[in-house]
């Protein structure tokens, strides 16, 4: 029990930091088409920022001005590379954000060196919000739980309430309708991607000292943020933050639940071992293949229902 | 549009940066380490301690009259890239290679090398291995070519146990899954069972690497299974991701680690390590303050000079120490006179401790040290506030554990 | 990846005599190359050229059948090293049994097996990934290249681990009575690969099914009302790749000897897109010479910079703005202009634009050199140096030369390359008039 309540929690907050992550993706992919593997790069570029900030200024300025600063360098990009690469075509886009992958990587190696930086949960947040069957659970990750969750309604209300809003959620579903009824499809596209940007700098502010700050930060949060948002479905934030949490409580139960695929075989009076490629993939305990989970579930998922969980249109 | 003059530019202008700066005639090593990408700190770390140990040697004569001097190339930790700059040292007529970051690219060195060897007995090469720890390299790969300048994962694990305090009786086990983190958990396994049975393992784990973003699952088992130690060879974010969780979650638990020394790791662990971080090292810089040696302390103060980071490669001073002098006793770089020459040599360190290159593997045996993270100690680690206290020295002698290495020697 | 690619220049359109002169001359320096870097004075081949043309020779290999997919029918992969590193893998233990007297396999075939083992791997994932198309076909990709290449990490038995598998490539099994010690004997076995998969996958294009694969690209609705199955017509298209690919691998393993798990990671993947993409997709020879060029960039550029990485950054970012259609693109372009002989006209703004061009580099990979060197390089103990002279990093001398190369060559290249592409204009506008006229 007191495994399942802590994992439970253990893979929400983990569910959420990928939900701010993908929620950029989410609008930027199924919007523009760009499969922006640079939004991992932008969300190290958030921690690195809010390092720099936080160190002179303190955790709160960092908080909000790391994002913008991250926004900001999103437009320059959409305006200045971006827009002038889409009529190349999609894999132009894409080798474009690829090339930013490395100049961003080795730039951030140039300024601040290879060390791993000592970005710290500021001290006003490091204490044990409550105790749980003896495992603390820290304040700071019921601040994530209330800054994404925030996000989550910030985006909601601005989808839903405000004009730019319509606008953008129409031309997530049907881009062509929305240039043809006469709006500024470029003007949109930049909001969109500052935007994304933006998500993606608050999640490496928030997630740079929850996890680490160092230049390899991006590589590993990069395919995963692309599963999600391919899992949850195109064109839907709701997908994108259902399928977040989906993986969030995967890779943590695959890590609690020690079976293998040869512990499903006892049953049927199969034992396996033995020293042979096959006694190898059927002995090899869940919590080793967890994190490959999402990559299998995507794979299936777009092979059965290529919109994926809640998309509004085939990937 | 002329992309292609723009490249020849670009050919031509760098060849201009990579101008050979000396023109004296040194005694190169080529030194073959990941200088890019995502494990550049390894390198770049090495090679700041290459760049001050040289010049410590140089000062003492070099060889030969001699002056040593670095190389550099970089081996995007990947085998192939490693193997094609064998190639240029041998182009250039190197005798010696150096490289010290990923057991793997070892293996493909040491094959690659003996393969050279076997093919071009006109021009060989030596392979000093710097830090490639995985124990096979010196048991059932082991070569002629290759000499291990540090200790493999067993020394450290024989250490890392000898060090375990009398208390404790129950530990957990956690490791990356690849070459090296295997290694080091069917040791410590190994070493728990032969020196310290009444040590219990409660759980074990091997963990992919650098996929694991959220550790408080692993933390959650860990603390269910009851266990006071987790004994661990993860470095970078998997030790530091690992520890914040556990620090978190509040875990009450002892870190036996094997690389949290490294460069990077103090300031990434922070106060979270106090009284609990362990690590196996072959140096680091209180050392010569409890041993009372000024040499040794000269040699740390000035370290910390220029730079902001731990020294703790005393292995590769004593390596390039124990090479001029082999290089001297063969009158000539010639790689088979001077691997003959390096059998069986001995050297100390600045602080007087024995180091012996062993003939029937080419392992080094080195003096290690169990430390503890600790507040208030004489240097700091990367201005962190804490630094290492050593908890148990073990030395070389008591370090020879037996080999299966079973090496075939070229006739000449 | 909802639109289909650009609409292309015909693959297979060219004059037959004078495509062959260059296809000739381009072996003929493939086989002469090793010897220009042959050293008299110790009568030795240079190892490291070898190496580094071998690693171009199976690239050439690798980034043409991977345009099979993305430049001939529009598939965007992401896991073709997988097919790679599963056909270097199998000639590893193919030459290990070999070697150990269980198979008799002259060395000259070795690679083929590993073709079939990429076909063989590529017919199991292609059939699931080459069900969708577009976007959700690339994302199955990357599904599949994550998966392959984490499970080679995980398995000893097949892949080894991190360690990867080794093997000797002296198994003394030659239809010709070669050893293959030395690096030049396997460079030409290499090369006669290369030619042989060259020329399978040009005679490919050339088949109803290389036109289909066109046609899919082009329009999939289209083409499945004159009667082909889009989806088989991408498995078989995807298959056929793969068996390239594995080619590929099988010379790679010879090469080094060892494979390892990056012959099947993600890196390798992205570099086969690179490579084809920088070289140009809608050409078929274009590939090739992204290949060759990302090649020397990596092997070469890295000996002389450590941040050769950011290179490789600002090459493809440029390319991808200005030069979409590749190398091979501009070469294609100066076609007819060259046919009517107006190429002369191009040889001034040509210049012009190289010398604002040339500052902006050099200006360029100052600032780059001097920005790493005074943050990472200083400490490594490196003396920066040009032409043998000392630069010192602290002095406000060598950044205000950069800096003004770098901004006057930005701000005098914009001027020349107007005035460039009204020049450019006008004789594509003559040379049009002209085909009109004729």
């Amino acid at each position: 029990m007191e495994i399942v309540v802590g994992s439970l929690l253990n893979g929400l907050v983990y569910g959420m930091l990928l939900f701010m992550l993908a929620s950029g993706l989410t609008l930027i992919f199924s919007m523009m088409g760009v499969l922006n593997f640079a939004h991992a790069s932008i969300y190290m570029l958030g921690a690195y920022f809010a390092y720099e900030i936080s160190r002179w200024a303190g955790f709160v300025p960092a908080l909000i001005l790391a994002p913008i600063l991250c926004g900001a360098i999103g437009a320059a990009i959409e305006i200045w590379g971006l827009r002038r690469v889409h009529h190349n075509g999609h894999i132009a886009e894409l080798l474009f954000t690829f090339g930013l992958v490395f100049i961003i990587q080795r730039g951030l190696q140039m300024i601040w060196g290879m060390l791993p930086m000592p970005y710290r949960v500021p001290p006003a947040l490091d204490f044990a919000l409550f105790t749980m069957y003896g495992a603390n659970f820290p304040a700071y990750r019921g601040f994530m739980l209330l800054v994404s969750a925030g996000m989550l309604l910030a985006i909601y209300l601005l989808l839903k309430k405000t004009r730019i809003g319509l606008i953008i959620q129409a031309a997530l579903t049907h881009p062509n309708m929305v240039s043809a009824l006469g709006h500024n499809v470029p003007v949109v596209f930049t909001t969109v991607f500052a935007g994304g940007c933006l998500l993606a700098g608050l999640a490496g502010v928030i997630g740079g000292n929850y996890l680490t700050t160092e230049s390899s930060m991006a590589d590993a949060m990069g395919p995963i943020v692309f599963v999600v948002v391919v899992f949850g479905g195109l064109g839907s934030l709701g997908g994108c933050f259902v399928a977040s949490i989906i993986m969030g409580m995967i890779q943590t139960f695959a890590v609690v639940f020690d079976y293998t695929l040869g512990d499903l075989l006892v049953p049927l009076g199969v034992s396996v071992g033995g020293d042979n490629l096959l006694g190898e993939i059927l002995t090899v305990p869940m919590a080793r293949i967890g994190p490959l989970l999402p990559y299998a579930m995507m794979i299936l998922m777009l092979l059965f229902r290529p919109r994926g969980l809640l998309g509004t249109r085939d990937t | 549009m002329p992309i292609i003059k723009h490249l020849l530019a670009v050919a031509t202008m760098l060849s201009c940066f990579a101008l050979p700066v000396a023109a004296e005639d040194t005694i190169k090593i080529g030194y073959v380490d990941p200088l890019s990408g995502t494990f550049a700190q390894q390198g770049d770390a090495s090679l700041k301690h290459f760049a001050f140990l040289i010049d410590r040697v140089n000062a003492a004569g070099g060889a030969l009259g001699r002056k040593f001097e670095i190389v550099p190339y970089d081996s995007k930790l990947q085998p192939a890239e490693a193997l094609i700059a064998l190639k240029d040292i041998t182009d250039r007529n190197i005798s010696f290679i150096m490289h010290c970051a990923g057991s793997n690219v070892a293996a493909a060195l040491i094959d690659g090398v003996a393969k050279h060897n076997a093919r071009n007995p006109d021009h060989r090469v030596l392979y000093l291995n710097c830090g490639a720890l995985a124990s096979d390299l010196t048991n059932d790969k082991c070569d002629f070519w290759h000499f291990r300048f540090d200790a493999n994962t067993g020394m450290r694990a024989e250490t890392l146990v000898r060090g375990l305090p009398k208390t404790l009786k129950s530990v957990y086990l956690i490791n990356q899954d690849y070459l090296f983190g295997q290694t080091l958990q069917r040791e410590t396994k190994e070493y728990l069972a032969k020196l310290r049975p009444d040590i219990k393992i409660v759980g074990e784990e091997l963990i992919p690497l650098g996929k694991v973003k959220d550790f408080s699952p692993y933390v959650t088992k860990v603390q269910s299974a009851g266990a006071e130690a987790l004994i661990t060879g993860n470095w970078g974010p998997d030790l530091n991701l690992m520890m914040k969780a556990a620090a978190d979650a509040g875990a009450n638990l002892q870190y036996y680690t094997y690389l949290s020394h490294v460069v990077g790791g103090a300031t990434s662990v922070g106060a979270m390590g106090e009284n609990r971080l362990h690590t196996v090292t072959e140096f680091h810089p209180n050392v010569p303050s409890e041993q009372n040696s000024a040499a040794g302390e000269e040699f740390v103060t000035s370290w910390r000079k220029d730079h902001d980071f731990d020294l703790f490669q005393m292995n590769n001073y004593v390596l390039l120490k124990m090479l001029a002098a082999a290089i001297d006793k063969a009158g000539s770089t010639d790689p088979y006179k001077v691997a003959l020459a390096l059998e069986d040599s001995k050297t100390t360190d600045p602080l007087g401790h024995e180091y012996i290159m062993r003939k029937e593997d080419h392992q080094m045996l080195e003096p290690l040290y169990a430390a503890q993270f600790v507040r208030g100690v004489k240097h700091d680690s990367e201005k962190t506030g804490f630094g290492w206290k050593t908890e148990t020295v073990v030395e070389a002698a008591q370090l020879a554990q037996p080999t299966t290495c079973k090496m075939k020697r070229p006739a000449s | 990846m909802s639109e289909a690619t650009p609409a292309t220049v015909a693959i297979g359109a060219k004059p037959m005599g004078r495509a062959w002169l260059w296809w000739g001359a381009l072996l003929l320096l493939a086989l002469v190359l090793p010897w220009m870097f042959y050293d008299w004075t110790t009568g030795r081949h240079s190892g490291f050229m070898i190496s580094m043309l071998s690693q171009a020779g199976m690239m050439v290999i690798f980034a043409l059948s991977y345009n099979m997919l993305m430049g001939q029918a529009g598939l965007l992969s992401f896991c073709h090293a997988v097919f790679f590193g599963m056909g270097g893998y199998t000639v590893i233990h193919l030459l290990s049994s070999i070697g150990a007297g269980d198979i008799g396999i002259p060395m000259e075939v070795v690679p083929l097996f590993g073709g079939l083992a990429g076909l063989g791997m590529a017919i199991v994932f292609g059939y699931m990934a080459t069900k969708q198309r577009a976007t959700a076909f690339a994302m199955i990709t990357m599904g599949i290249g994550e998966l392959l290449a984490t499970a080679s990490v995980m398995f000893h038995h097949f892949f080894g681990g991190e360690g990867g598998i080794t093997t000797d490539r002296m198994i003394d099994r030659s239809l010709f009575g070669l050893t293959y010690a030395q690096g030049i004997q396997v460079y030409y076995l290499i090369i006669g690969w290369t030619v042989i998969s060259v020329v399978g996958m040009y005679f490919l294009t050339q088949t109803p099914l290389g036109r289909m694969a066109n046609a899919c690209r082009d329009n999939f609705e289209r083409a499945q009302f004159v009667g082909y199955d889009p989806k088989i017509v991408r498995f078989v298209q995807f298959a056929l790749s793969g068996l390239f690919a594995g080619i590929g691998g099988g010379l790679y393993a010879i090469t080094y000897e060892i494979v390892t798990f990056d012959a099947m990671a993600g890196p390798l993947s992205a570099n086969a897109l690179l490579m084809a993409y920088i070289g140009g997709t809608t050409v078929f020879a274009g590939p090739i010479l992204g290949a060759v060029l990302i090649t020397v960039l990596q092997s070469g550029v890295s000996l002389l910079s450590n941040s050769w990485l950011v290179y490789v950054g600002v090459l493809f970012i440029t390319m991808v703005t200005f030069v979409p259609t590749g190398l091979a693109g501009i070469v294609m372009a100066h076609g007819p202009i060259h046919k009517a002989g107006q190429l002369g006209r191009l040889t001034v703004p040509y210049l012009r634009l190289l010398v604002p061009g040339v500052a902006l580099l050099l200006g360029f990979i100052g600032l780059v050199e001097l920005l790493s060197f005074l943050t990472i390089g200083a400490a490594q103990g490196k003396k920066l140096s040009l032409f043998g002279a000392p630069i010192d990093v602290n002095a406000f001398q060598p950044w205000a030369i950069v800096a003004v190369c770098v901004l006057g060559g930005a701000g005098w290249l914009r001027i020349e390359s107007k005035a460039f592409n009204r020049v450019w204009e006008q004789v594509t506008a003559d040379v049009k008039a002209r085909e009109l006229l004729r």
